[in-house]
């Protein structure tokens, strides 16, 4: 029996999310008594392979084919059951980002293996194999017994912390049998948008709402931003308007965070909009409307002007980090 | 070429969230059921290439897991213009349940472009369109955030970290859609809803599936601590707070 994780890769190279997995996968084999094992798929240097031994594990397989240059679901899929069944796995662990949704439910039918989405900590129990997740949006949880042998997690991104160790990880490469030509899906064209931290991975968030009255007056937040080394994200109604690009949409129907630090700007707190951020672990409103849902949900709050108050901030958060 | 949404009936966003039976089951009194949002915008794209002759899109047909007392959310989908439905006639246990059942009824049909929302506003589990696509053995590109019909072909945008791409992949093919796909949920209109009452609905027995996964019981998130107010007048103050008291930054 093992745990698999797998771990995807970025241009060669690993994120925190990747080792927030594998310190995961750790402590989940801890509990299981048994082996992690990480699977990497694609070109990734032995110096980068090697950081995922020092969050926990034992061995890395490095599944290396250079033909593979889409991200083909069914192609990935199967490459991971196949190597789920050959160290027998008796968890397999991803992401619960864009590539662990794609990959997670097509394994789980290939596998038979129930399927536990979204996790944010360590099952509950591990006989029954109980998983505790989100529900209803964020406004409730779910304890989950997976009944299946085989059982699947997607751990969210920034919910567990990393856990550093002293182990070196024994590396070994394997050679898929995966052929482009199996694969019949074709790019276009690739569309990438240069230097900004990601929103998904970005410890602080600088966000604004309608309460900015105007895109002209963003650039104090994207200065809050900038010196905060924050990225920058919007409510639906300013994104809809077209003031700020749709990337930086967070919300239900947006994108789901999960940062560190999250300042909500002229936002008045409506539930979709916090369906997207309440996993935040500290939410700083800034808002005229002292009755605002947003400051039920916020830690820290200031009733008042932001487009007054920014700039003050600004000033404060330059002299702190002056320091 | 024939367009299938799947949909599922979810609590309305708003709705205060609270369990009864010791916490095992949602208190569904005085909710106000909906088209979960992700399949109602899958929906709506679906009918926007239709209405362009170009597409060559013949139908929209919409399939739901549910028992009788969903109809009303299956009928405000076609009243918003699919062209029929179909209901499997069983609670949805789980995700792999619901892909399996709606695998068994689209096995035996021709569909080129299977729509499914990226998740469920209730469940969030983000399954049930990659599990049908498996148990299908259709190719499926998940995060989709565009869907056009061109000269035949289907092109898709798909997000990724940092950035977009544009794939042309060959049907039939499942979608699973996420926000961009199309800017505002369409909404029936008069003629719509009555056309509604009339349009196919045909109800279908489920098979015997076992889910893989079951609920034990719910819980509410705990009380956040009260907002800690900082005066507007010293705003540098709550970046003190954020420093030594939070020690986030």
């Amino acid at each position: 029996m093992s745990v698999l994780i797998f771990v995807e890769n970025w241009d060669g190279k690993f994120k925190k999310l990747s080792f927030e997995l594998v310190s995961y996968g750790a402590k989940l084999a801890e509990m299981l008594d048994t082996e992690v094992v990480v699977l990497s798929i694609g070109n990734v240097d032995n110096n980068e392979l090697e950081k995922l031994g020092k969050y926990g594990a034992s061995r890395i397989i490095s599944a290396v084919n250079t033909d593979i240059n889409v991200f083909d679901s069914q192609a990935y899929t199967g490459i991971i059951a196949g190597f789920a069944k050959k160290e027998a796995a008796g968890v397999v662990v991803l992401s619960n980002n864009n590539t662990g949704k794609a990959i997670a439910p097509r394994l789980s039918v290939i596998l038979h293996a129930g399927l536990g989405a979204g996790v944010s900590k360590l099952p509950v129990s591990t006989d029954p194999f109980i998983i505790y997740k989100k529900v209803y949006s964020g406004n409730a949880f779910n304890n989950l017994v997976i009944r299946t042998d085989i059982k699947i997690l997607t751990l969210s991104q920034n919910s567990f912390e990393l856990i550093e160790t002293e182990n070196r990880a024994v590396i070994t490469n394997a050679v898929v049998d995966w052929h482009s030509s199996s694969v019949k899906t074709r790019i276009v064209e690739v569309q990438k948008q240069s230097g900004k931290i990601l929103l998904t991975d970005a410890d602080v968030v600088v966000s604004g709402g309608r309460g900015m009255k105007s895109p002209d007056n963003w650039g104090p937040l994207v200065e809050l931003a900038e010196h905060l080394g924050a990225a920058t994200a919007c409510s639906r109604p300013v994104s809809d308007e077209g003031w700020r690009p749709h990337e930086e949409h967070t919300g239900q129907t947006g994108k789901i965070i999960a940062p560190n630090l999250y300042f909500a700007i002229g936002i008045s707190g409506a539930t979709q909009h916090l369906a997207g951020v309440s996993s935040s672990k500290f939410i700083v409103a800034i808002n005229t409307d002292k009755d605002a849902p947003i400051f039920s949900a916020a830690q820290y709050g200031i009733v008042g002007d932001a487009i007054k108050i920014l700039p003050k901030l600004v000033e404060a958060v330059k002299e702190l980090k002056g320091k | 070429m024939k367009i299938l949404v799947c949909i599922s009936n979810v609590p309305d966003t708003t709705t205060k969230v609270k369990f009864i039976d010791d916490f095992k089951k949602m208190d569904v009194t005085g909710v106000q059921w909906i088209i979960n949002p992700w399949d109602e915008l899958s929906l709506t794209r679906a009918l926007e290439l239709k209405d362009n002759p170009a597409t060559g899109i013949r139908s929209v047909t919409v399939v739901h897991v549910g028992l009788v007392g969903s109809e009303p959310t299956i009928r405000k989908a076609l009243a918003i213009g699919a062209d029929d439905a179909i209901r499997i006639n069983t609670v949805p246990a789980d995700a792999y349940f619901v892909a399996a059942q709606l695998a068994n009824v689209l096995k035996s049909e021709s569909y080129d472009l299977i729509l499914c929302g990226i998740e469920s506003s209730d469940f969030n589990g983000s399954s049930v369109g990659g599990m049908l696509a498996e148990f299908l053995e259709l190719p499926s590109v998940s995060s989709v955030s565009g869907v056009n019909v061109e000269n035949g072909q289907v092109i898709m945008t798909r997000e990724i970290d940092g950035g977009k791409e544009i794939l042309n992949v060959p049907t039939p093919v499942v979608a699973i859609v996420q926000k961009g796909i199309t800017k505002e949920p369409r909404i029936a209109a008069m003629r719509g809803i009555m056309m509604a009452r009339t349009k196919p609905l045909k109800v279908v027995e489920p098979i015997a599936v076992e889910a893989l996964t079951d609920s034990v019981n719910y819980e509410l998130p705990k009380p956040r601590a009260a907002c800690k107010f900082i005066d507007c007048e010293n705003p540098r103050q709550l970046i003190e707070l954020l420093q030594n008291e939070a020690k986030i930054i």
